[in-house]
């Protein structure tokens, strides 16, 4: 008699399964917003090697950026980013639970006490602190490049 | 016989999760600046010595660096999965693997000498 061991059975997945509901779709589109994430660094490596290497380099990286189908690119690849960023900073509160240490809570008035339940910072708290930092960030490099050489 | 979970999962569930914040927030600025601004001509881009000035010094380097190498594994953490489950190709798991964290680490060391030279 042969050995057979049992295996549970798996029913087979469609291959394009994520094809098949709009939600699904978009957790696709979501998850693929990596490769955009991969392109992004790539594309800012070429910008730092061309800087790296002079001023000739720097204008030949800005005329290459400036071809018609790098500006489709990088304006899908933004879509994507922010795409990434809207759903990251919005999954953040599901992800972790924030709480006020006890001591700070013991000092905080009653009616704010009353409003963060067993201690949790509310969701939407820390979904609005993401996209303050997200504006933060962006100003400081956007002014930081844009001061840099005008 | 079942395999034990290997104990490196969680760290490089950590290091997607570290990876993903800094994408979100440092990614978009400078693709919305260099990849769409600039090249459509709105404003003027920087002129080479105040940029280079910029990325030349340490304190840029160091950040960039950061954000490079946690975007990369960011991204080689979840391209991975999304590969294995997007096309059903589980059978294929260790050769992803060896694509998405080796291109992660071919990137990383690539913005490393990027960053030296400048």
């Amino acid at each position: 008699m042969t050995a057979t061991r049992a295996r549970a059975y798996r029913q087979a997945v469609p291959r394009l399964w994520w094809l098949r509901r709009r939600s699904y779709l978009l957790f696709m589109l979501r998850e693929l917003s990596c490769v955009f994430v991969a392109w992004a660094v790539l594309f800012l490596l070429l910008l730092l090697k061309a800087v790296g290497n002079g001023h000739v380099d720097y204008q030949r990286f800005l005329d290459w950026a400036a071809k018609p189908w790098v500006i489709a690119v990088n304006v899908l690849a933004l879509a994507f980013l922010v795409f990434h960023s809207v759903t990251w900073f919005n999954l953040a509160p599901k992800a972790m639970v924030v709480r006020v240490p006890k001591q700070m809570l013991a000092l905080a008035p009653k009616a704010i006490v009353r409003r963060l339940p067993e201690g949790r910072v509310p969701g939407w708290l820390i979904v609005a602190q993401n996209y303050v930092a997200w504006v933060f960030v962006a100003a400081i490099v956007a002014g930081l490049v844009m001061r840099s050489g005008s | 016989m079942r395999r034990r979970a290997r104990p490196i999962e969680p760290f490089l569930w950590l290091l997607f999760s570290a990876g993903g914040v800094l994408a979100a927030l440092f990614l978009p600025v400078v693709v919305l600046l260099f990849g769409v601004v600039y090249p459509l001509g709105g404003i003027g881009p920087p002129t080479y010595p105040g940029l280079h000035a910029l990325a030349a010094h340490a304190l840029t380097r160091v950040v960039i660096f950061i954000v490079c190498v946690l975007s990369l594994i960011h991204w080689a953490h979840r391209f991975r999965f999304t590969v294995l489950h997007g096309l059903q190709i589980g059978r294929l798991g260790r050769l992803v693997s060896v694509f998405c964290y080796g291109g992660a680490l071919v990137g990383s060391l690539a913005a490393l000498v990027v960053l030296v030279r400048i």
